[in-house]
């Protein structure tokens, strides 16, 4: 085998210049899919990071029927406290998970006593929520890093809406879900940053002063937002929460609650979708590349080399072996290429990494990019263009290893 | 025993509604360590002979046997394998792997058909270079040696895995008059110190002398045999 490549590797040495241009479209390629693959990817985990880490969490739990109706925060679907004592244990009993963040939301009046709109608020116990959601505090724009009983953090866009600044007393009014009204008076204790998806544009407040708005005798809760130590188990964790929690049953005899991924709540995981459909299609337009160029390459190298065919086959060669030369010519300029697009690929994505470049998404103005790549794509796409520069070369192999060796040894 | 037998021995070529007959109801034997020529114009059915005993080609009708295998009735991957233990070829254009030096050229039937071993494809190879002159170049690749080089370089390679039978197709039409001599000279010696039979085929007069059996072949039909 090892004369085999020796030989190959010579034949390709022969035409230097076409084997180099031929090799460079495929280096070419694969830079371009393992930048691409870097870059969105960068964006995609950056991205559901921001998310999970601001706000989301990376699974929640709620009563069932919750989240279908969660527009209109319905006080009704909380969890009350034997419930909620189930979903604790279940939570105990799972070591992957970091931390949990009970919520209460709702929705409410918020008056600066001029003018008066709608807020959506969340109560939250502040040390959970910063455990649970780490780029909580980061939010905070003004105003101290930090949710103190009769304090608000009131949303960037209804502050300025609203003419609130820091240290501003307003008022929040609330139907509980007996449908009595209560009102609190808060003072403005920061200014919170929006973030993408749904609630990012909720205000917050401590948790105790939540349960006196609404009047709550006894705690309960409409959301619990969870970390993992390691998002990678996320879907591991899931299914084993989702199937302890499946065995509590409401009084109707069904499922009492209902746990969701980030994927499920938040809409960005439709742009995490398509960046994966789009990365695929940059994978088959590479697929394209190889494909084309190697077969180009070896139907030339077959048809400049008939009288050599000729001569191998009849001293004895079987068919087989000449097969196996011409693969393995497809194989090494494959191989070649991919070598090459590799390192020049991680030298490029190193230097993006370190130009440290940012971006705007919606409203989120310069989000830091932080390319990277993997020891795996890598893996992959090089095995993808080793195996497609092989099936390519397959065909005229095939043709050389069936030619008569009396034909192609007339062959001018 | 005879190394080739050939009876009623037929060849056509058919393009369309044209048949053309190469070779016609040829009978002969050639015995093993013979030197051997076919002469004969250009058309006379020399190449195609050669290919037929060479197991390029399958004969239209008619018996060959060659080292008493009837090489008619062989497939292609049969045919191949039995070139390569029992045949070695010389070619008139020396055809020359490009990319492989003299020394890997000769070892390449060896190495890529029948799987020697290092140790004796080396030493294999080393003789056979010494015999025809060319170990000094062993290293230099074809396009760095002369005509008449690669030639002797052919014979080496035709001989390399001690075949029984060299077919050899005007193997000095491209070479001048000194180094056609000097290769039909290496020729004759490896004969006699092998024992291997040499059929060649040459249209040129001086060098039809050199061999000890001369076939003439004329449209397709043998007109003589001497010896």
């Amino acid at each position: 085998m090892l004369n085999i490549f020796k030989i190959a590797v010579r034949n390709l040495m022969r035409y230097k210049r076409r084997t180099l241009l031929t090799a460079s479209l495929v280096a070419i390629g694969v830079v371009f899919v393992l930048v691409f693959i870097s870059v969105s990817g960068a964006f995609k985990n950056m991205m559901i990071g921001q998310i999970t880490d601001s706000f989301l969490g990376h699974i929640q739990i709620h009563k069932k029927g919750y989240v279908a109706s969660i527009d209109s925060l319905p006080l009704t679907l909380n969890l009350g406290p034997k419930t909620l004592g189930k979903v604790e244990k279940a939570i105990s009993q799972t070591p992957e998970i970091e931390a949990y963040s009970k919520r209460i939301k709702f929705g409410g009046m918020f008056s600066n006593f001029v003018e008066t709109t709608n807020v959506r608020l969340n109560g939250v116990y502040p040390e959970d929520e910063v455990k649970t959601v780490p780029l909580f505090l980061s939010r905070i724009r003004e105003g101290k890093k930090n949710i103190k009983l009769g304090e608000i953090l009131v949303p960037e866009l209804l502050a300025k809406g609203m003419k609130v600044k820091v240290g501003d007393t307003v008022v929040v009014i609330a139907t509980n879900r007996d449908g009595s009204v209560n009102g609190k008076e808060f003072q403005v204790g920061g200014i919170l940053e929006s973030v993408t998806g749904p609630g990012g544009r909720d205000g917050y407040i401590h948790i105790d002063d939540a349960a006196e708005i609404l009047r709550m005798d006894t705690l309960e809760i409409s959301e619990i937002a969870i970390r993992l130590k390691d998002f990678d188990k996320l879907h591991s964790v899931f299914d084993r929460l989702r199937d302890k929690l499946a065995n509590e049953l409401n009084k109707q005899g069904k499922p009492a609650f209902e746990v969701h991924m980030w994927e499920k709540l938040s809409p960005f995981y439709n742009v995490a979708r398509m960046i994966d459909v789009m990365t695929f299609f940059i994978k088959l337009m590479l697929i394209a590349i190889v494909l084309v160029s190697i077969m180009n390459v070896m139907v030339m190298a077959v048809y400049e080399r008939i009288r050599e065919i000729g001569t191998i086959a009849a001293i004895g060669t079987l068919p087989g072996k000449i097969v196996a030369m011409f693969l393995v010519e497809g194989f090494s300029l494959g191989f070649f290429g991919a070598v090459v697009g590799d390192i020049l690929g991680i030298a490029i994505i190193s230097v993006l990494s370190i130009a440290k470049l940012t971006f705007n998404f919606g409203r989120q103005k310069g989000l830091l990019l932080s390319p990277g790549i993997n020891l795996q794509d890598i893996l992959v796409i090089s095995i993808i263009v080793i195996i497609i520069s092989v099936l390519a070369s397959l065909q005229p192999a095939y043709k050389a290893s069936r030619m008569k060796p009396i034909d192609a040894l007339r062959h001018v | 025993m005879s190394l080739i037998t050939a009876n009623n021995l037929s060849k056509t070529y058919a393009k369309g509604e044209l048949k053309v007959e190469a070779l016609k109801d040829l009978n002969f034997q050639i015995e093993p360590a013979s030197f051997v020529s076919f002469v004969g114009p250009s058309g006379s059915g020399k190449t195609t002979l050669l290919n037929l005993i060479g197991c390029l080609d399958k004969p239209t009708s008619g018996v060959l046997m060659v080292d008493n295998t009837d090489v008619s009735g062989l497939n292609t991957r049969m045919a191949a394998a039995f070139r390569g233990r029992k045949i070695g070829f010389i070619f008139q254009d020396f055809n020359l792997i490009p990319v492989l030096t003299v020394y890997e050229n000769v070892g390449y039937p060896l190495l890529m058909v029948q799987n020697t071993p290092s140790l004796e494809r080396k030493e294999r190879v080393l003789t056979l270079l010494e015999a025809v002159g060319m170990a000094q170049k062993k290293n230099k690749y074809p396009d760095q040696i002369s005509g008449g080089q690669k030639q002797r370089v052919a014979v080496a390679r035709a001989l390399v895995t001690n075949p029984k039978l060299v077919l050899a197709d005007e193997p000095t039409a491209n070479l001048d008059h000194k180094t056609a001599y000097m290769v039909i000279d290496i020729m004759k010696k490896m004969k006699n110190e092998l024992g291997t039979t040499f059929i060649f085929s040459t249209h040129d007069q001086k060098i039809v002398g050199e061999a000890e059996i001369i076939y003439s072949l004329e449209d397709g039909e043998l007109t003589n045999g001497r010896d």
